[in-house]
């Protein structure tokens, strides 16, 4: 077992793109860290790129000691989970989780008992003769896994592997390899653009962003205190409301102790710290914003009102239950003022702390 | 509505029924030629029904050949087409599934130049080139030899883009966990593509097969010894051009003999090659 370290790591593609723009981080031994960001941010030429399957085009990569940059992907000693799975087509479940073993000449009773073990974990033993066609989607996933523990390595990396599958069986999924991964103490790389899935599985998030790496943290601590407005809007949904603030309001809402800069800065605040008091109410010492109900969104156990400020900009606050007010109705969203987020003036930076 | 539908049915039936009668005709006169005596073929008064002498001309063309110039009996050209054919087909499948993959999954100097070459020799067929192909062989001293029968064949543009093609449908994923599990180039192709490509390397076969069996320019060229024959060069020098030398009888068998393996081959590998058009198994 080993942790996974990232030292400038940068990406170039043929073509000039670049994917990953110096990224330095490392993942303890044992913890299970999950890489977030929207669409194209370079999460899976990250993970790729610690399988081996991608050159490094600079900086270092380390799996416990050993850097492996030029190391060929067998001798990396890692397992990965593809999206599609990339199960073999034509070999059964039994073959496609011994190939690996095979291929490294581990002899045959052991080959056996390894794959058996992995398949009772998963509780798929009794697919062990069948193809990868004839089994379901989750099941297939199963045996993504399957083929991942079965070499007992040193890292797991899944790029997405719970995105192929439907809603429900994802929670479960999810559930089950944390539970794994737990079990087996392997370090992991999770790369995803599921939230709930990175709050849920992560010991450490990290939040990127067109190839660099916004905030690294534990989930609650990227939730609770994030690093720039890109973290703030893109963990929570639904996302984090922002206003553009000038100093001088600014201030005020802080107190005169808050060292505030004098282009002014965005006030963050999430919808479910927000509360709708009826028009005219005010907030002591925290935030108060009149606003004009336009949509509501009732989703059973809450709802999410959309509204219009009154000084200019929209809102969503999110608050428990159905009892929601209706359409065009004023009232003012209220907010403690030790729930306000305040970032400096181009969202690259949290000014309170 | 019932009666209507069973017409509407019956229509198609119909017009298949007269395809087939109109491609099985001939087939099923030269059966009937190959079974009655010459006296009665030279006649021009043959008969719609087969004849009796089934087992003495198909004996004859078999085992002892005509009385004419050609003396080599059916057997040898039988066997000289076989591995011909066989030759070709296995040739050019082992030849363009192994550039098929050096193409796609290798990058080396000059890939697309040599992938263009390959392409452009798709306007190169065997008759157009076919004067300094003869000349080469000559050199090699390849004239009747079984491999100056089969190699100037083996190589082959549109086996190769075939397999390109389906290489590029195979999932970038598989390479990868391939690499993962520690299969190397050989290992991949071995395991992996191969068994893939199982239904095309079938369905190629059957027409590759067919392809060579009735090659006919070719081996005319190459071969000058009647024990290098294939059958269908043996069928056209039994056909003497003083019409009332000609053994038809023996002829017609030849022809009905000639008929046999590629149907064979097309009948035996019809499941996989219909799948290998059908399906990519992935
Ligand atoms: N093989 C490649 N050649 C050139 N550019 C590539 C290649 N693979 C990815 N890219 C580019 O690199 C950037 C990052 O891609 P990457 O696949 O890492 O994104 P991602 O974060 O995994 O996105 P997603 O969530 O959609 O999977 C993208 O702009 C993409 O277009
Ligand atoms: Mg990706």
């Amino acid at each position: 077992m080993a942790g996974v370290t990232f030292r400038e790591v940068r990406k170039i593609y043929a073509g000039g793109i670049e994917a990953v723009k110096g990224v330095s981080f490392a993942v303890p031994d044992g913890a299970f860290c999950v890489l977030v960001g929207p669409s194209g941010c370079g999460k899976s030429t990250l993970l790729r790129m610690v399988a081996g399957v991608e050159t490094v085009t600079a900086g270092e990569i380390r799996i416990g000691e050993r850097v492996v940059n030029d190391i060929e992907p067998a001798e990396r000693d890692i397992a990965m989970v593809f999206q599609n799975y990339a199960l073999y087509p034509h070999m059964t479940v039994y073959n496609n989780m011994a190939y690996g073993l095979r291929n490294r000449g581990v002899p045959k009773p052991e080959i056996d008992r390894l794959v058996r073990e992995a398949a009772r974990i998963l509780e798929i033993t009794e697919l062990l003769k069948r193809k990868p066609r004839e089994l379901s989607g989750g099941q297939r996933q199963r045996v993504a896994m399957g083929r991942a523990i079965v070499r007992q390595p040193k890292a797991f990396l899944f790029d997405e592997p719970l995105s192929n599958l439907d809603a429900k069986l994802r929670v479960s999924m999810r559930v089950e390899i944390k539970k794994l991964q737990r079990q087996f103490g392997t370090t992991s790389i999770y790369v995803t653009h599921d939230q709930l899935e990175a709050m849920t599985l992560a010991d450490m998030l990290v939040v990127m962003n067109a190839g660099r790496i916004e905030q690294i943290g534990a989930p609650l601590e990227v939730y609770e205190r994030p690093a720039t407005t890109f973290v703030a809007t893109f963990i929570g949904a639904p996302p984090m409301n922002l206003l553009r603030l000038a100093a001088a309001e600014l201030s005020g809402l802080l107190g005169a102790s808050a060292a505030v800069p004098p282009e002014g800065g965005i006030l963050g605040v999430r919808p479910e710290d927000l509360v709708l008091a009826p028009a005219g109410a005010r907030s002591d010492g925290g935030l108060a914003l009149p606003l004009t109900v336009e949509t509501v969104e009732r989703v059973g156990p809450e709802s999410f009102v959309y509204g219009r400020l009154a000084r200019g900009g929209d809102v969503i606050v999110r608050i428990p239950g159905a009892a929601a007010p209706s359409f065009g109705e004023q009232a003012v969203a209220i907010a403690p003022r030790h729930k306000l987020h305040v970032f400096s003036a181009d969202g690259s930076r949290r000014i309170n702390s | 509505m019932a009666e209507r539908r069973r017409f509407e049915n019956l229509l198609p039936h119909l017009i298949l029924w007269v395809g087939i009668a109109i491609v099985a005709f001939p087939v099923y006169l030269a059966f009937v030629a190959s079974t009655h005596e010459p006296a009665i073929i030279a006649n021009g008064q043959m008969p719609l029904t087969p004849g009796p002498y089934f087992l003495e001309n198909y004996y004859r063309a078999i085992f002892v050949g005509t009385t004419g110039t050609t003396r080599e009996p059916v057997g040898t050209m039988l066997l000289n087409s076989l591995v011909m054919a066989l030759g070709i087909a296995l040739g050019k499948i082992a030849i363009s599934i192994v550039s098929a993959y050096a193409i796609v999954y290798f990058r080396f100097p000059f890939r697309m130049a040599a992938f263009w070459l390959i392409f452009v020799t798709l306007m190169l067929p065997v008759e157009v080139r076919i004067y300094p192909t003869y000349k080469v062989a000559a050199d090699l001293q390849l004239l009747d030899t079984y491999a100056g029968l089969t190699l100037p064949l083996v190589a082959s543009a549109t086996a190769t883009l075939l397999f390109r093609q389906f290489f590029l449908t195979v999932p970038d994923e598989l390479v990868e966990a391939s690499r993962i599990d520690g299969a190397g180039p050989f290992r991949f192709f071995k395991d992996t593509l191969l068994p893939l490509s199982r239904t095309n390397m079938a369905a190629l076969f059957v027409i590759l097969f067919i392809y060579g069996w009735n090659q006919y320019l070719w081996p005319l060229l190459i071969t000058t010894r009647d024990d290098m024959q294939t059958i269908v060069i043996g069928i056209k020098k039994m056909i003497v051009t003083s019409d009332a030398l000609t053994e038809w009888q023996l002829v017609m068998a030849t022809a009905m003999l000639a008929m046999l393996p590629p149907v064979a081959v097309v009948i035996l590998m019809q499941k996989l090659f219909v799948r290998g058009l059908v399906e990519t198994e992935k």
